[in-house]
């Protein structure tokens, strides 16, 4: 009678253990690794089963992992720093300096923090690329590339909010420049820009903003984010990667197969960490973290460059009126990477790297356009084109906004028509075309930006920069 | 049978619940928002930047020199004619410092290599417009610099200037 009420073991240790661990372990068979999966917290954002085909590095590269992993790294390193450090215009740079000095592993900590923060920008920017080239964003995934943008603007700003935190002169004078590129929006810019600031200029007052968005605000809006964003990939898994002739990669037969989860995905993912842990570690015991003069908001150093994520846009300013160079070009691109998962995806397969052959050719095309078009329009700038000068009765706006940005937008038409006609390929295989020349003249600018323009931001070369 | 009540608007008992709990949570949104902006909204700090500044005694600056104030983060401008004007030093492009440069009479910024003349008028972009001014007052012979308000404009123009019209 007793034993039907209840049937839990007599042992009282084995009662305390399956009262926190309900499912055998190690799991017997398949189904036992199944249930472990889909019972225990943090295992079952993934699925309990998956294609084999998935698992295949060199498709995902593990970036997506890498992101959370540096996520992790960044939370726990950055809870630490915390405990060394006030945010305080009178006392943040002493904090730095006795971080690097007296706190033990203070240093160390801190590069790893630093290198991390960095590296995810990176990190979430290649992510980015690789679901865009194996076509990852199709029906039904095309939100989560919408939270995957938005998880790529939050990291930003998470970036740029912790780049102040140290009060040196490269803080102080990065996140000048680059608060400044808000007070360009129209209308609102400088309200917009107080508000963060907490005034005019950067002060006190904006340490303390940026030190709670930077600990508070930000890492709690990524974290419901990237929930959200990997709870999105269980539910529509992932792409099966396939190759050129619709086959699909890493399989044998028609069948796509199908493994448990544990082992098979965990095992890989627990490897993968401890492997980009080690690199970080390794990296960030020899490369220290850079930390300039204390912040001297009398004295802008020359040149004055932003953080190098935004050294793109900045160099974009440096061409155009600041509302284009700041508002309208990045809102553009910004509006079009949002807007491509929702455009017609014309081929037949999905999981394609570049989609087919003739989109690896054109892809090779984009490329070379923007590595010779993107220097030779910087020159030409730089050195021959003064277009207010030209049409000094026309506003900046004009003569150095719409006019040179409508010159670009046609260029861009041209270029769409012109590959599209030549391949005689179809539209989507253009815009990965397009999609690589931006991106690629993207890349080119932040280089020029942080390797080619030395004091007063003249061009010149990187030995002199660097 | 259930029997949905109508008024004579159209509107059912039902409609009307849901609309005013909508109506209801909206506005507590609103609110929200509200208290949410005006408690991160900037707080200005007497005595510092953004109060009144006493630049010193119109005699103190010679016609046709430049005077920089670190603390109130202007130049006290004073033109050849006379004329005073003061110069915020943050510049039109991207918020940098300008120091004035002496040797060459023009204020060239170390960041994106703007340019202005002494009055402010841009010699070189990327600035968009000349040097933002604020307001300056003579009483008695002092020069006050009111740095409440930087004061934007597209052109300089002579109407900037004020005179120290009582000594004259």
């Amino acid at each position: 009678m007793t034993d039907q009420l209840d049937p839990r073991p007599e042992d009282l240790k084995q009662r305390v253990w399956e009262s926190i661990q309900r499912d055998e372990l190690p799991p017997r068979d398949d189904r036992g690794r199944m249930r472990v999966v889909m019972n225990n917290l943090v295992l079952h954002l993934h699925p309990s089963k998956i294609s084999k085909a998935t698992l295949k590095f060199t498709y995902t590269w593990g970036l997506g992992g890498l992101a959370l992993l540096l996520v992790m790294i960044l939370s726990f390193t950055g809870v630490m720093l915390m405990f060394v450090y006030t945010p305080s215009s009178d006392t943040a740079y002493q904090d730095m300096l006795s971080l690097q000095t007296e706190v033990r592993f203070g240093q160390f900590i801190r590069n790893i923090h630093h290198w991390s923060g960095n590296l995810l920008v990176v990190v979430a920017f290649l992510h980015m690329l690789r679901v865009f080239f194996t076509g990852g964003f199709r029906t039904p995934r095309e939100f989560n590339w919408i939270l995957g943008l938005l998880l790529l603007l939050l990291i930003v700003a998470a970036n740029f909010t912790g780049y102040l935190l140290p009060w040196d002169q490269l803080a102080y004078w990065a996140v000048t420049v680059g608060s400044s590129l808000l007070s360009f929006v129209p209308l609102i810019g400088e309200e917009l820009r107080n508000f963060l600031l907490g005034g005019p200029e950067v002060s006190g007052a904006t340490l303390t903003n940026f030190y709670g968005l930077h600990v508070a605000i930000i890492p709690l809006t990524l974290m419901g984010i990237i929930s959200f964003h990997i709870w999105r990939v269980r539910k529509d898994s992932l792409s099966i990667p396939h190759k050129l002739d619709g086959s699909v990669d890493g399989a044998t037969g028609h069948q796509i197969e199908k493994v448990t989860t544990l082992p098979h995905l965990v095992s890989r993912e627990l490897a993968f960490a401890l492997v980009m842990t080690g690199a970080i570690l390794l990296w960030s015991v020899w490369v220290d973290a850079p930390l300039e003069d204390a912040a001297n908001p009398d004295h802008s150093p020359n040149p004055a460059k932003a953080a190098w994520y935004f050294m793109g846009l900045q160099e974009l300013l440096l061409h155009f009126h600041p509302v284009f160079g700041a508002i309208i070009i990045p809102a553009l691109g910004l509006g079009m990477l949002a807007f491509l998962p929702y455009q017609r995806f014309d081929m037949s397969a999905e999981g394609v790297w570049f989609r087919s052959q003739k989109g690896r050719r054109m892809a090779y095309v984009g490329v070379l356009t923007a590595l010779i078009a993107v220097p030779l329009l910087v020159l030409w700038d730089e050195y021959y084109l003064d277009l207010p000068g030209k049409f000094p009765n026309l506003p900046t706006a004009v003569s150095n906004g719409w006019l040179p940005l409508a010159a670009l937008l046609l260029m861009l038409i041209g270029y769409f028509d012109g590959v599209k006609r030549l391949f005689r390929a179809t539209a989507c295989e253009t815009r990965q075309s397009v999609f690589v020349l931006l991106v690629t003249a993207f890349i080119v600018l932040t280089v020029i930006g942080v390797a080619f323009r030395g004091e007063g931001m003249t061009l010149t070369v990187p030995w002199e920069v660097l | 049978m259930t029997q949905v009540t109508t008024t004579e608007s159209g509107v059912s008992r039902r409609d009307f619940l849901k609309i005013a709990w909508g109506a209801a949570g909206a506005l507590a949104l609103v609110e929200a928002a509200g208290v949410g902006l005006s408690f991160f909204s900037p707080r200005v700090v007497e005595g510092e930047f953004g109060g009144i500044f006493d630049a010193g005694a119109v005699d103190s600056f010679a016609v046709g020199s430049v005077t920089p104030f670190t603390q109130g983060r202007f130049y006290i401008v004073r033109m050849p004619d006379g004329g005073f004007l003061a110069l915020y030093r943050k510049c039109t492009h991207l918020g940098c410092a300008v120091p004035w440069n002496p040797a060459e009479g023009r204020f060239v910024c170390p960041c994106h290599a703007s340019a202005f003349e002494m009055d402010g008028t841009v010699i070189n972009p990327p600035a968009p417009r000349p040097l933002d001014r604020f307001q300056v007052t003579i009483v008695d012979g002092m020069v006050k610099v009111d740095t409440g308000k930087a004061i934007s404009r597209d052109k300089t123009s002579s109407d900037d200037l004020v005179y120290a019209g009582g000594a004259v």
